[in-house]
């Protein structure tokens, strides 16, 4: 499908897109939000970008294999949960959190590290299946 | 000191899978990583058991959450013995199978996944919170569909879609038995949940909920008449996978039968009835259905519910010797029947056929691992002074200390046609002179295996067998660790004492 329209429409959804999902996955902690939602968003937006030029282009525009994003995501999300055991020695996956508020982000505890992780594992899994689907058609 | 490392074993497959995710694609690499960390792990599980042996049960609160609110992990002896167990069996897989899983198969992630299914396992046994049971239950189904359709055979398709099919049905059925529980007590916590079943009056909607429970882990575990998926599901995919699942999928469904029916539904007749009656069919049926086999995998697979039986029985007769009695079969039978499918893989590798009407002569071949073989062919015999034996006797006294003659008689007679049945496979298969048979030609035969290769298959049936023994005549060891978690079923205080705190 090549739609002209579709295409310099995308050129601007993309980056804002990215935006709305970053700040779906900042905001998630205490309201509703977070990495799986932020992740989709992100995945989504890719997606569009896949339907207006080709997958060759996302691929190109990706520039790593979305599947590494897997193991990424993961070992963020497994870092996150020893980060209270070797700081501080508490139980593993025990949320600890930076005293003060940074600008923007607001509060920064291990928990965003791991919901960061969650984020690129959806994002990774979803592209991986949609460019395999319409790679294979 | 036990707090620090109950999770270890589950981080660590974690680890491995992780990694491993990495290296994709590089297959030399991730076969060296996946035997490295799989032993690294029996390492682990080691320790903790061992910790566990010394200082008793142990339990770590994940989250620093305090008890009913968090996820609690729990060590206690059966689940540090069920992880060691996994361990092992674990690394016996991964060596296997870095010597009879090719192509397509290792080039899309079946050691990665292989990792995350032991890890869900290893979950499964040290949770202490019913619904994280229910998660890590949801990682082993996931991980196993992907290892049991991963090479996408016409029949190994047909067998993973009535092994999804039960399997979901199983899951939402035990979802449902959550649902109920969490009504009538707004906690999932075991420990939490222990002392207040009892006191409830509304017994029928106990009842009713813990037949929930029975179905959901009944289907999983292959009892009767809940079985006909696994026969015919367990023999399709490569035997690497079909051990795995025999050894350890179908006893995570025992373990969570045990969890639920000693520490949730304790010791109430109607239930014991129930499991001492499904205890009874399953072990009739299994050991029918297995007499009428031909095809040797297919044989193993209604072992596997027959034995399934006798751990159902145990669990029913619920006094202390048929409980350790239970425990130390349960031992036995995830290193046999591991060990089962791996000989049956090796006979396929030898011969290139399963079926028993065109195997034979494999004593007058390969006298040597026809004697490897038959470790564990007869240790699930029980002959003494091999590993089957003593769990049986033990079986059996707790039925006849039961005053149960019924279920003592079903006992007698699955050890019986477990004899049988095994005569006749190693008759035909190994005694038999060979029927004329054509080479294939598109086959490639064990004789024409290297030299490494064929070492990578024999050590791990090796290895097993070696622990198979140990467990035959360090019987003592076992019993007395048996009759430990036997006394840790029975008085569940320490166990919610050590969770809540109080």
């Amino acid at each position: 499908m090549k739609s002209s329209i579709l295409q310099t429409a995308t050129n601007y959804l993309l980056p804002l897109l990215l935006l709305f999902s970053v700040f779906i996955l900042l905001r998630g902690h205490y309201l509703p939000g977070g990495g799986f939602v932020g992740g989709l968003i992100a995945a989504t937006a890719f997606v569009l970008h896949m339907f207006a030029h080709s997958v060759r282009h996302t691929r190109k525009l990706l520039r790593i294999h979305p599947g590494y994003l897997m193991p990424i995501g993961l070992s963020l999300a497994i870092l996150s949960g020893f980060a209270p055991k070797i700081i501080s020695g508490l139980p593993f996956l025990t949320g600890i959190w930076f005293p003060e508020p940074i600008p923007v982000i607001g509060m920064i505890g291990s928990a965003l590290f791991f919901d960061t992780g969650v984020y690129l594992v959806v994002v990774g899994v979803s592209l991986t299946i949609l460019f395999t689907i319409s790679e294979g058609t | 000191m036990t707090e620090q490392i109950i999770l270890l074993p589950i981080l660590t497959q974690a680890v491995i899978a992780v990694v491993l995710l990495f290296c994709w694609g590089r297959i030399r690499v991730q076969q060296i990583i996946s035997i490295a960390g799989s032993a690294l792990n029996v390492i682990f599980a080691a320790w903790l058991f061992s910790s566990v042996w010394q200082n008793g049960m142990a339990s770590v609160q994940s989250g620093n959450w305090e008890a009913p609110f968090g996820i609690t992990f729990v060590a206690d002896t059966l689940s540090a013995t069920l992880v060691l167990l996994t361990a092992i069996s674990g690394l016996a897989v991964s060596i296997y199978s870095t010597a009879t899983i090719v192509g397509v198969r290792l080039k899309f992630g079946f050691l990665p996944i292989l990792h995350f299914l032991l890890m869900g396992l290893c979950g499964a046994f040290l949770t202490g919170d019913i619904f994280n049971l229910y998660v890590w239950f949801e990682i082993i189904i996931i991980s196993s569909f992907v290892l049991i359709t991963l090479g996408s055979e016409k029949h190994q398709l047909e067998g993973a879609v009535k092994y999804f099919a039960l399997n979901m049905l199983a899951s939402i059925i035990f979802l449902t038995a959550l649902g109920i529980l969490y009504g009538l007590f707004g906690t999932l916590n075991m420990a939490d949940l222990a002392g207040r079943i009892a006191a409830v009056e509304n017994r029928s909607l106990v009842y009713v909920c813990a037949l929930f429970f029975f179905v959901g882990f009944g289907i999983k575990s292959a009892v009767f008449p809940l079985y006909f998926w696994l026969p015919d599901s367990y023999h399709t995919p490569p035997t690497a996978v079909s051990a795995i699942f025999s050894g350890l999928l179908t006893k995570v469904g025992v373990y969570a039968l045990i969890r639920v029916f000693t520490l949730l539904f304790t010791d109430d007749v109607f239930i014991d009835t129930v499991l001492l009656g499904v205890g009874v069919l399953t072990i009739f049926s299994g050991g029918i259905g297995a007499l009428v086999q031909t095809n040797i995998r297919k044989i193993f697979s209604y072992l596997i519910i027959c034995h399934i039986g006798f751990m159902i029985a145990g669990l029913g007769l619920f006094n202390e010797l048929a409980l350790a009695g239970m425990m130390f079969y349960l031992i036995h039978d995830i290193l046999v029947k591991t060990n089962l499918f791996f000989v049956a893989g090796l006979i396929y590798k030898i011969k290139g056929s399963n079926d028993m009407r065109k195997l034979g002569g494999m004593y007058k071949t390969h006298p040597m691992v026809s004697l490897l073989l038959a470790i564990p062919l007869f240790s699930l015999v029980g002959i003494p002074p091999l590993s089957g034996f003593w769990p049986k006797i033990s079986l059996i006294l707790g039925a006849v200390e039961a005053g149960n003659y019924i279920v003592t008689g079903m006992l007698l007679f699955g050890s019986f046609i477990t004899l049988l049945i095994i005569a006749r496979v190693w008759a035909k298969v190994f005694w038999k002179p060979q029927v004329e048979t054509k080479k294939r030609p598109d086959f490639v035969y064990f004789s024409a295996f290297s030299k490494g290769r064929k070492f990578m298959i024999l050590l791990p049936v090796a290895m097993l067998a070696v622990v198979t023994i140990y467990v035959g005549f360090g019987a003592e060891h076992l019993n007395t660790l048996a009759e430990r978690v036997a006394t840790e079923l029975l008085d569940t205080k320490p166990y919610i004492q050590n969770v809540l705190g109080k």
